[in-house]
């Protein structure tokens, strides 16, 4: 016989197997998911989930499609956070204090309490990317947050509105088109194609007969 | 959290583990390839194929759980919606959020087209946001074009098509930059050279990666593109028919909307499909590495309009899913955990084969190794080891960490520590190799349909290459978005018609299929049925 164990879902209580993730518990009890429910393996945040075990005060975060089920655990989904997006153009802001300040202030008024790390599913240290956010240090701020998963739990628990993944989203993108160094071999290999040069050997693959072409597959060296 | 039968196994794979390490398997024949994927691939299980009876692929094969798709009645059947008031009208619309539809929807509002996306889930809820090991690029100096050509178009046992392996490879570096123009991270040394590695069935090393999260690094790179540019999403709704006009050309999608049933129409003057994949079919009853609306919905939606399909017949496996523990069971595991250097070790501790073999050699040569009796027993099912601390064994300490972090966190949640620990893989239902038949302006046989990404077939023919997948959705999304903007300049719409539903319904009839089943499938149902 299988182990069960009793779960509260958003209050009401179903008996479900132990071995189940949250996502496959709602499932179990019944209920055939429309939001909440994305990639169900960690990386689209779609699944953000609020809890408690009871008898435990503690409130804890999770992504529903990677936590399994304990006894007792009261839980509801939070599918959807009303975060802010600025809009900007990519090619007109620069990587600059000022950029910050004038599309997310509020980051400005944290008051360093930490709830947006202690709620992170992506167990991140939100406020130390914010706070290098603030100081316009983007690189730190890229890849401090690079796991984000932007689920939103972070923001539901900020006194200040801090939309936090799209600061960091602004910082990413920021950090890899204007702060990352430029990659030279690419610009040379795309300005190679562009002007014909690599052409002709391709051409000269596509050409080759069924036999020929086999022949020159199973034989290409490879790079060690 | 192993069994005790799994450590006993560990202790051979530990013992082995530096000898291992430093081995470099041999490459298999290409004779010694044919075998073991007839012998072994699912591919090649004729009992798992039907024959299409209707639509332009009547007579071809396909999995069963696909032309039972195709044959399935309309969800409009009986009670056809009036046409005469759109909802929405539009000049481009993509049907699909992913990576293909959000390139598609900027290229086409760079043009300076009225440009609408639907999407059944959320923009972003993509198998593009799952890739994780990362997007080939011809762009290194002992690396080219015709070289990443060869890879591919004999990777897939050379079967695609020469031109659309030619676009992909061509314009490969062009999409690495412009997705750097856009600000997406790629790995790079303090030089700004990309760090790059190989992939199964790579000549060269021209793996770019974003650590382990490739994928979702370019995918909300894009979605946030999109929502710069205020270009309007229609969210959780699906496309659950396509409408022509009194041409036959495509012009707008019968839409649905997921949570509240109301069917609305999307007048445009022309329509792109980019909605991905079907892994939440489990061909086969394999599980899937893929996102929940992974339902093969593009290609129900084609095939009704009378655009035919190619290679249909052919999906990957890929090799490495996690068969343990059962909460991740299917899930990926990234190729790039072989890339830096992880073998595939059966449970005595035996190196079988080289790890970076094409996808389907490889996962056929997993079953095969598995079959032969040395496989590692889970509690429901089997598998092999990929011996992943051989990774820091070889690179050194922090390499894990700083390279494969969600394969760390992955693993990390159900108490294994890949540092110190192999993990047990088995193959997973991971893409669909083939598609909608399009020419090198993604454009269908059908006038104003056009399809890339997933649902678009030729571009890797029978076995897609590791990283390739990436590189189409960004190429094809943004070929297929340039030349529907092109073409919506000189189209006008006629009226606007669903008679190919009816058309289609005879024809099911005129076969003798009685469908007990609607498409397109749009989820997949995993609800447990409360009152059986």
């Amino acid at each position: 016989m299988e182990q069960m164990v009793n779960v509260f879902i958003m209050g009401k209580q179903y008996k479900v197997p132990a071995s189940l993730t949250i996502m496959k518990a709602f499932e179990y009890a019944g209920y055939k998911l429309i939001r909440g429910c994305g990639c169900r393996n960690g990386f689209c945040g779609a699944c953000a989930t609020v809890y408690r075990i009871k008898g435990d005060r503690e409130l804890k975060v999770c992504l529903a499609c990677s936590t399994q089920v304990e006894e007792g655990m009261c839980l509801t989904q939070l599918p959807f956070y009303p975060l802010i997006k600025e809009v900007y153009n990519i090619e007109e802001v620069k990587p600059t204090e000022q950029v910050m300040m004038q599309l997310y202030p509020e980051i400005y008024a944290c008051i360093g309490c930490n709830s947006c790390t202690n709620s992170c599913t992506q167990e991140l240290n939100v406020m130390q990317y914010i706070a290098y956010a603030q100081r316009g240090e983007y690189e730190k701020c890229a890849e401090e947050s690079f796991d984000c998963v932007m689920c939103g739990c972070c923001s539901s628990r900020c006194p200040a509105g801090i939309s936090h993944p799209q600061v960091a989203m602004l910082a990413r993108r920021l950090n890899g088109k204007y702060i990352a160094p430029a990659c030279g071999h690419l610009a040379d290999r795309v300005e190679e194609i562009a002007s014909g040069k690599c052409e002709e050997a391709i051409r000269a693959n596509m050409a080759l007969s069924d036999a020929d072409i086999r022949e020159m597959y199973n034989n290409r060296e490879i790079e060690k | 959290m192993y069994t005790e039968e799994m450590l006993e196994s560990i202790k051979l794979v530990e013992a082995a583990r530096e000898a291992n390490a430093a081995m470099e398997p041999r490459r298999m024949t290409a004779e010694e390839k044919e075998q073991v994927l007839k012998e072994n691939h699912p591919d090649y299980r004729e009992d798992q194929f039907d024959v299409l009876s209707i639509g332009p692929n009547k007579g071809e094969k396909a999995p069963k759980e696909l032309v039972k798709l195709l044959q399935s009645d309309s969800r409009l059947k009986d009670h056809l919606p009036d046409l005469s008031c759109p909802d929405y009208e539009t000049d481009v619309l993509i049907i699909g959020g992913g990576g293909a539809g959000s390139s598609a929807a900027i290229e086409a509002d760079e043009a300076g087209q009225k440009v609408m996306m639907v999407t059944k889930l959320r923009i972003g809820d993509a198998n593009t946001m799952m890739a994780e090991g990362g997007i080939q690029a011809a762009d290194k100096p002992n690396d080219s074009p015709a070289q990443h050509f060869l890879d591919a178009y004999g990777g897939g046992h050379f079967a695609a098509d020469k031109e659309l392996v030619y676009k992909l490879v061509t314009e490969a570096p062009d999409c690495i930059q412009w997705l750097n123009k856009l600000g997406v991270e790629f790995d790079k040394d303090k030089d700004g050279n990309m760090v790059t590695t190989h992939g199964g069935g790579t000549s060269r090393k021209r793996m770019h990666a974003a650590k382990d999260y490739s994928g979702a690094e370019i995918m909300r790179t894009l979605r946030d593109e999109v929502l710069n540019r205020q270009i309007p999403v229609i969210d959780f709704t699906s496309a659950i028919e396509l409408i022509l006009d009194d041409k036959g050309h495509c012009a707008g999608a019968v839409l649905q909307n997921m949570e509240t049933g109301e069917i609305l129409i999307a007048k445009a003057k022309v329509v792109v499909i980019a909605t991905g994949g079907a892994g939440r079919m489990h061909y086969q009853g394999f599980p899937t590495s893929n996102h929940y609306g992974a339902t093969a919905d593009g290609l129900v939606l084609a095939y009704r309009v009378g655009a035919p399909l190619r290679e249909q017949y052919t999906l990957q496996y890929h090799p490495t899913g996690a068969a343990f523990p059962e909460q991740i069971f299917g899930a990926l595991v990234t190729e790039k955990v072989r890339s830096l250097g992880a073998k595939l070790v059966n449970v005595k501790g035996e190196v079988f084969m080289n790890p970076l073999e094409t996808r389907d050699v490889t996962a056929a040569t997993v079953i095969r190794e598995c079959r032969r009796g040395n496989q590692v027993n889970t509690p429901g099912g089997q598998g092999v080891w990929l011996d992943t601390p051989m990774i820091d064994l070889k690179n050194g300490e922090g390499t894990i960490e700083k390279r494969i972090p969600a394969m760390l966190r992955m693993f990390g949640k159900y108490g294994i520590d890949i540092r110190k620990q192999p993990i047990i893989i088995y193959p997973t239902l991971h893409y669909q190799n083939g598609g909608v038949k399009v020419g090198t302006d993604s454009q269908t046989c059908v006038e104003n349909l056009f399809v890339a990404g997933e649902a678009a077939g030729g571009v890797h023919g029978e076995n897609r290459l590791m990283g390739n997948s990436l590189l189409d959705v960004i190429v094809f999304g943004r070929n297929a978005g340039k030349y529907a903007a092109a073409k919506a300049k000189d189209v006008v719409v006629g009226k606007l018609t669903l008679d190919h539903v009816a058309k289609f319904e005879k024809e099911l009839e005129e076969a003798g299929i009685t469908p007990d089943t609607v498409s397109p499938m749009l989820l997949p149902d995993y609800t447990r049925k409360v009152n059986d």
